[in-house]
């Protein structure tokens, strides 16, 4: 941990000059327009101090982001509707609902395949054609039919989201399953064990490390699912919307802001699967 | 089993446990086809120690699969407590001891030897009984709520062969269990053996790459020789059934182990 610690803030710094600077020149045009007009001229400082305080910059500054997260989380009661608390919960709930079905799904189609010789050679190819199809044009086509016949709200947000989850649990868990050598298969034989005794007590628990890595996976996905599911319904609340919205108007730090949120929301989600990890194969001598 | 001797049969031969008649199997591969066995005939009887002996491609772990019902045969037929190989695994005949221990690192070593007793649907109490006593049988008592990983190579491995007792099979096949150990752990386990077999009286069938360990262990060695995988001796121990270590020692264990050396030398020389 304290290793890490050195080598992550430099990066991190890096990441603060680079976008500082790319501040400056994405942002130095306007500032050049707003001055001519006035028929001033800026020194270099001012120049910079400019660029990094404009209302709609291409290219916000971090500490602008920063100022309008916290604004927008802790200076907003999270019943608002500016609240980005408030919209990322909205959009947890389809994450999550999507995440459990993806999970599920994955898992079942992974002992299908597993387990049936015909699922292993039909299943597969389409499970990876599902994933070539953008989901940005599947998105739509999923709410407007499931509107259609009357279901809306929630759940097709989560069949965006299972979509995009289902597919790495599903690859992680046939390698999962099949991880038992032949030894302890054979041993599994020499016992007259059944099928399904041999994958309650051998298959399933090898398959733990293949399960949680696909998990983290499926997780940032699903985030991800949720957030694009947003999109074609209008926009009205959630991180998707708040993207949407910020770029009907030009709002680029409200975009910024919630595109942050998204990646902290996804980073802790990963990180819980994470720690769920850690502590279930250590608990299972696995890691 | 329960064989009344009847009059006037050998009084003191009982039928053979295993018995092996005429064994092929050719395994087909991407080049041509592998004889793994070729003509073997074998009879191995209750309480008898055999051990296969033989340099590797010479058929010892193939055979000792066929009799576990892990390998068809492709000829022959081979008969295992009076039945079929299959019907002997279905009855939960034998236990098996592969050459790696096996052990799931998410069970304790009492939950790993009370794997195939819930499998074969054995009653919590009576799980925990054999499971007692078992872990007794190969002085492991104590370490029931260990994990494998808290264990040494050579306990693992004594772990397993409990864990292939626990279920009280007449049988006990092993495939080179010590081959992954080293020379000190793997003599004392060889002592522990002997005196395993000699408390239960199982039958054992136990491959092996070492001669001194094939001798000193057993009551009949079986020499075997690759391409094809045949039997090229079978030689019947004269050593007593008590025996110290240090009978290794002694000039009729060098003697057999000399004829031992002599068989796989004749097998090897039409190679």
């Amino acid at each position: 941990m304290r290793r890490a610690f050195v080598p992550v803030m430099t990066v991190v710094i890096a990441i603060f000059a680079i976008w500082y600077v790319a501040a400056i020149f994405l942002n130095a045009a306007w500032a050049h327009d707003k001055a001519k007009r006035a028929d001033v001229t800026l020194s270099t400082s001012e120049l910079i101090a400019d660029t990094w305080s404009q209302e709609k910059p291409k290219l916000p500054a971090p500490h602008q982001v920063g100022a309008e997260i916290y604004k927008t989380t802790f200076a907003k009661k999270i019943t608002s509707k500016r609240s980005l608390v408030y919209h990322s919960w909205i959009t947890l709930g389809p994450t999550f609902l999507g995440f459990a079905l993806g999970t599920v799904l994955g898992t079942l189609l992974a002992v299908g395949i597993v387990y049936n010789r015909t699922m292993d050679m039909s299943v597969m190819p389409w499970v990876i054609a599902s994933q070539t199809i953008p989901i940005i044009a599947i998105a739509p086509m999923v709410i407007l039919v499931l509107n259609a016949i009357g279901i809306s709200g929630l759940l097709p947000k989560a069949i965006v989201s299972m979509y995009l989850s289902f597919f790495p649990v599903v690859v992680g868990m046939v390698k999962g399953l099949r991880s038992p050598d032949l030894m302890q298969l054979d041993q599994m034989r020499t016992w007259n064990a059944s099928s399904a005794q041999t994958f309650w007590r051998l298959r399933l628990p090898s398959s733990m490390p293949y399960f949680f890595t696909s998990l983290k996976i499926a997780m940032a996905a699903s985030l991800v699912g949720a957030i694009v599911s947003e999109l074609p319904t209008g926009a009205v609340a959630g991180l998707g919307a708040r993207l949407l919205a910020g770029s009907y108007y030009g709002q680029t730090i409200q975009i910024w802001s919630a595109l942050i949120m998204a990646a902290t929301l996804a980073a802790c989600l990963v990180g819980i699967i994470g720690i769920l990890q850690r502590v279930i194969l250590r608990r299972m001598g696995m890691a | 089993m329960q064989n009344g001797t009847k009059e006037g049969e050998q009084s003191a031969s009982q039928a053979p446990v295993i018995s092996a008649r005429d064994l092929d199997l050719t395994f087909q591969t991407n080049d041509g086809p592998v004889h793994a066995l070729k003509g073997v005939s074998l009879d191995i009887k209750a309480g008898e120690f055999v051990s296969f002996i033989g340099p590797s491609g010479c058929g010892k772990t193939t055979f000792l699969r066929v009799m576990a019902d892990l390998e068809k045969p492709t000829g022959g037929t081979i008969s295992v407590n009076g039945t079929t190989a299959q019907a002997a695994r279905q009855a939960r005949a034998y236990g098996y001891v592969f050459q790696a221990a096996g052990l799931y690192p998410w069970r304790t070593i009492g939950r790993n030897i009370s794997l195939p007793l819930e499998i074969m649907g054995y009653s919590k109490a009576d799980q925990k009984a054999r499971v007692e006593r078992v872990l007794e049988l190969v002085e492991l008592a104590g370490f029931e709520r260990k994990f494998p990983w808290q264990l040494s190579g050579g306990m693992q491995q004594r772990a397993s062969i409990a864990r292939a007792l626990a279920f009280d099979a007449d049988i006990l096949l092993m495939d080179e269990p010590f081959g992954a150990l080293d020379e000190i752990v793997r003599d004392h386990l060889n002592e522990q053996l002997l005196k395993l077999w000699d408390r239960t009286g199982k039958t054992i069938a136990f491959v092996t790459h070492s001669i001194p360990e094939a001798v000193y262990l057993s009551t009949k060695i079986v020499v075997m020789s690759p391409r094809p995988g045949r039997i090229t001796d079978v030689i019947e121990s004269t050593l007593p059934r008590e025996r110290p270590l240090d009978i290794r020692d002694s000039p009729e264990f060098l003697e057999i182990a000399h004829r031992v050396r002599d068989g796989l030398r004749a097998g090897h020389a039409d190679v």
